[in-house]
């Protein structure tokens, strides 16, 4: 058990502190949320600063144009960039975390050559064809049908959940190519380019009144044979090495912001005297205690991580259960401390806790997770 | 390459398991029961074996005829002894070991004012009481858990133990998780077994999740004891205290659920967990101490920026 950082990694930090110090005056404003271009745009020049500066793809193997760095170096960066209000990977996330990952473990040495260096520099946005509207957690069951037609696959069916759909250049998209199969053999996964005919974007409004998300309906859209990656019918598998990058490092830098929040919290309730309320203040205090935990137990899946060569296990279903339900109570908590100005949209706090309604669900829904823990953690038989 | 590594050493993992073969050889579900019906009386022959183990004086400089081990090891060891329900005063004693003599040898008990007031467990067997000199008189008192014999004090001599609180709480938070996962493996072990509707109950997701929730809480908590013996930190102390005490009642009250009606009963191992657990929830840091403690510490943080 050791948790001291070797000269390197300190160094590592520094530079990486410095390097945040001096670029991030330079960006420019923060576009409107509902600016899609925009925000592109912003997100991807991020992106471009962070690849000429030798940060881009950290965790990437270097065969794949990435960096090589441990996973400690990869936490020390989400921490260090999340402290310094660095911008959120945004428009990046399916290309950095999930298609680029994919493409890098499981792509043909050409299809790396296309689709991994614009991803790190900032070039091309990617999304995620995988949910539709009958195939949520029972992600198996997906219809969308791709039927081959020379060196093409007609793919015909819809998406759901869809991020940065609107602008993305590519999807990953998964299809079933072979209907009579049992479930798990018949999908592939497909690049889709998003501006392939027969392809409707309509954006999909959440109870927090912003369109984050979009369904994609495609109608005998064609995709070449060469945009397969992996062999036809073990998309399954191939998806797999991806979902579980989602759950190893997808909250890493927001648990260090929700301790950011905390502490902001604390101030403001100190500022307006609901500090003095004990309940309020021992469930801050606990929030503290839990929050502080769950670091701990991000190094831990770190470490875990560092031994079994990068792809994190089942101990991200763990940290997934706890932390989404300690996200949802913070929110909770600083409605408490703003009283009734929580009713205010204006609050900053008051859309952060609309959106942390989604933790529960999204990347896996509790119930689904807690299945996981209990069959494949402790043994427990299936239902039936 | 190396780097932050949290996983436990390849030593740490052979003392883990060392104790767990000590205890399970020394100390298995026969001996918890023996100790049940003599109603928590301490068996000094095993005492002394637990202090030859080295448990006591596990921390104690090896010039000084100690281990040299240090708190990441004493949680290793204090888990172990939580998961096999090992009673009497482990912690005051290991923290006696190089004050009070016999300590570190295990042939004397050694107990303390841990629990906030003028009640004290196993004072029938202790030799010393914690940083109260000399052994305070008291008179019995019935006890809610059969494995920890209670006294009341005639004066409380809580004075003492400040001293020790954060180390207290910390492998007191040790033996708290080694009981939670503990009652993980029982509530599992029992849902595979029992059937009902033709099926095992384990197969049931009402059931499956509970299950679930108790390994989700035991393992924070585990994470949280780990790194707090690392840093020894007031605040990480405080913490893993909280969430321990949190898994491990819980734990033991999921358990029992899942175990039905035999969990209600005298003769599973269940209610032992539970009572126990209640007994360290109240010892050395409560839920409202440790509260109060990491508020302060956050505001602290807050006002510093």
């Amino acid at each position: 058990m050791d948790l001291t950082y070797t000269e390197e990694e300190r160094d590592f930090r520094a530079r990486l502190r410095e390097w945040l110090g001096k670029t991030l005056p330079e960006l420019p404003a923060r576009p409107s949320p509902d600016d899609w271009p925009g925000r592109r745009a912003y997100d991807l020049g991020w992106q471009r600063r962070l690849h000429d500066a030798g940060y881009a793809g950290l965790h990437w193997p270097v065969d794949a144009g990435g960096r090589g760095a441990t996973p400690t170096q990869h936490l020390i960066f989400l921490e260090e960039t999340e402290r310094a209000g660095a911008p959120y990977v945004g428009a990046n996330f399916v290309g950095l975390l999930h298609a680029g990952p994919t493409i890098a473990a499981e792509g043909t040495a050409e299809q790396r050559a296309r689709w991994l260096p614009p991803v790190l520099r900032g070039d091309e946005v990617w999304c995620q064809g995988f949910s539709e509207p009958g195939a949520g957690s029972d992600l198996a069951s997906l219809r969308t049908r791709a039927v081959r037609d020379g060196d093409a696959y007609v793919v015909t069916g819809s998406k759901i959940w869809t991020s940065h759909a609107e602008v993305a250049d590519w999807c990953e998209l998964l299809v079933r190519t072979d209907p009579q199969a049992p479930r798990h053999r018949g999908i592939s996964w497909l690049a889709l380019p998003m501006d392939a005919p027969g392809i409707t974007v309509r954006p999909l409004r959440t109870l927090a009144g912003s369109a984050e998300f979009a369904e994609v309906f495609l109608d005998e859209v064609r995709v070449p044979v060469a945009n397969r990656v992996g062999a036809e019918n073990d998309g399954w598998r191939v998806t797999m090495v991806t979902l579980s990058f989602e759950r190893g490092t997808a909250f890493v830098g927001e648990v260090v912001a929700c301790r950011r929040t905390l502490t902001r919290l604390a101030r403001t309730a100190q500022a307006n005297g609901r500090w003095d309320d004990p309940v309020l203040r021992r469930t801050l205090g606990r929030l503290h205690g839990e929050f502080g935990a769950l670091w701990r137990l991000t190094q831990w899946n770190v470490s875990e991580a560092q031994r079994s060569g990068g792809i994190p296990g089942t101990g991200g279903s763990v940290f997934k259960l706890a932390y989404s339900h300690a996200r949802q109570e913070l929110y909770d908590v600083a409605a408490e401390v703003l009283g009734a100005d929580s009713l205010s949209l204006e609050e900053e706090w008051t859309l952060d806790r609309l959106s942390s309604l989604s933790y529960t669900i999204a990347a896996g829904t509790s119930q689904i997770q807690r299945n996981i823990v209990a069959e494949r953690i402790l043994g427990l038989p299936k239902g039936r | 390459m190396s780097a932050v590594d949290f996983r436990l050493t390849q030593d740490q993992r052979d003392l883990r398991a060392g104790v767990r073969d000590l205890l399970a050889g020394r100390y298995g579900r026969e001996a918890l029961r023996a100790s049940v019906e003599a109603d928590g009386a301490l068996d000094r022959d095993l005492w002394r074996e637990l202090g030859a183990a080295g448990l006591f004086a596990l921390r104690l400089a090896e010039s000084g005829g100690g281990v040299g081990l240090g708190l990441p090891e004493a949680v290793l060891v204090f888990e172990e002894a939580g998961r096999a329900l090992l009673p009497g005063p482990l912690v005051a004693t290991h923290l006696a070991a190089g004050t009070v003599p016999g300590a570190a040898e295990g042939t004397a008990v050694v107990t303390a004012f841990d629990l906030d007031g003028p009640l004290v467990a196993h004072l029938g067997d202790a030799d010393a009481v914690l940083g109260a000199d000399p052994l305070p008189a008291g008179t019995p008192v019935r006890s809610a858990d059969p494995l920890t014999p209670l006294w009341r004090a005639e004066a409380a001599g809580g004075a003492g133990v400040e001293a020790y609180r954060e180390e207290g709480a910390l492998l007191t938070a040790a033996l708290q998780v080694g009981s939670a996962l503990r009652t993980v493996e029982l509530a599992v072990r029992y849902a595979g077994e029992r059937e009902q509707f033709g099926q095992p109950i384990g197969a049931f997701q009402a059931v499956k999740h509970l299950c679930a929730d108790m390994l989700v809480r035991a393992e924070v908590a585990r994470t949280a004891v780990y790194a707090a013996a690392v840093t020894a930190d007031g605040a990480e102390i405080a913490a893993a205290k909280l969430l321990a005490d949190g898994a491990a009642v819980r734990g033991a009250r999921d358990c029992l659920q899942v175990h039905g009606g035999m969990g209600f009963t005298w003769e599973a191992d269940v209610h032992l967990h539970l009572k126990r657990a209640w007994v360290r929830a109240r010892q050395w840091r409560t839920a409202a101490g440790a509260e109060e403690l990491l508020a302060e510490r956050l505001l602290e943080e807050a006002v510093a920026g």
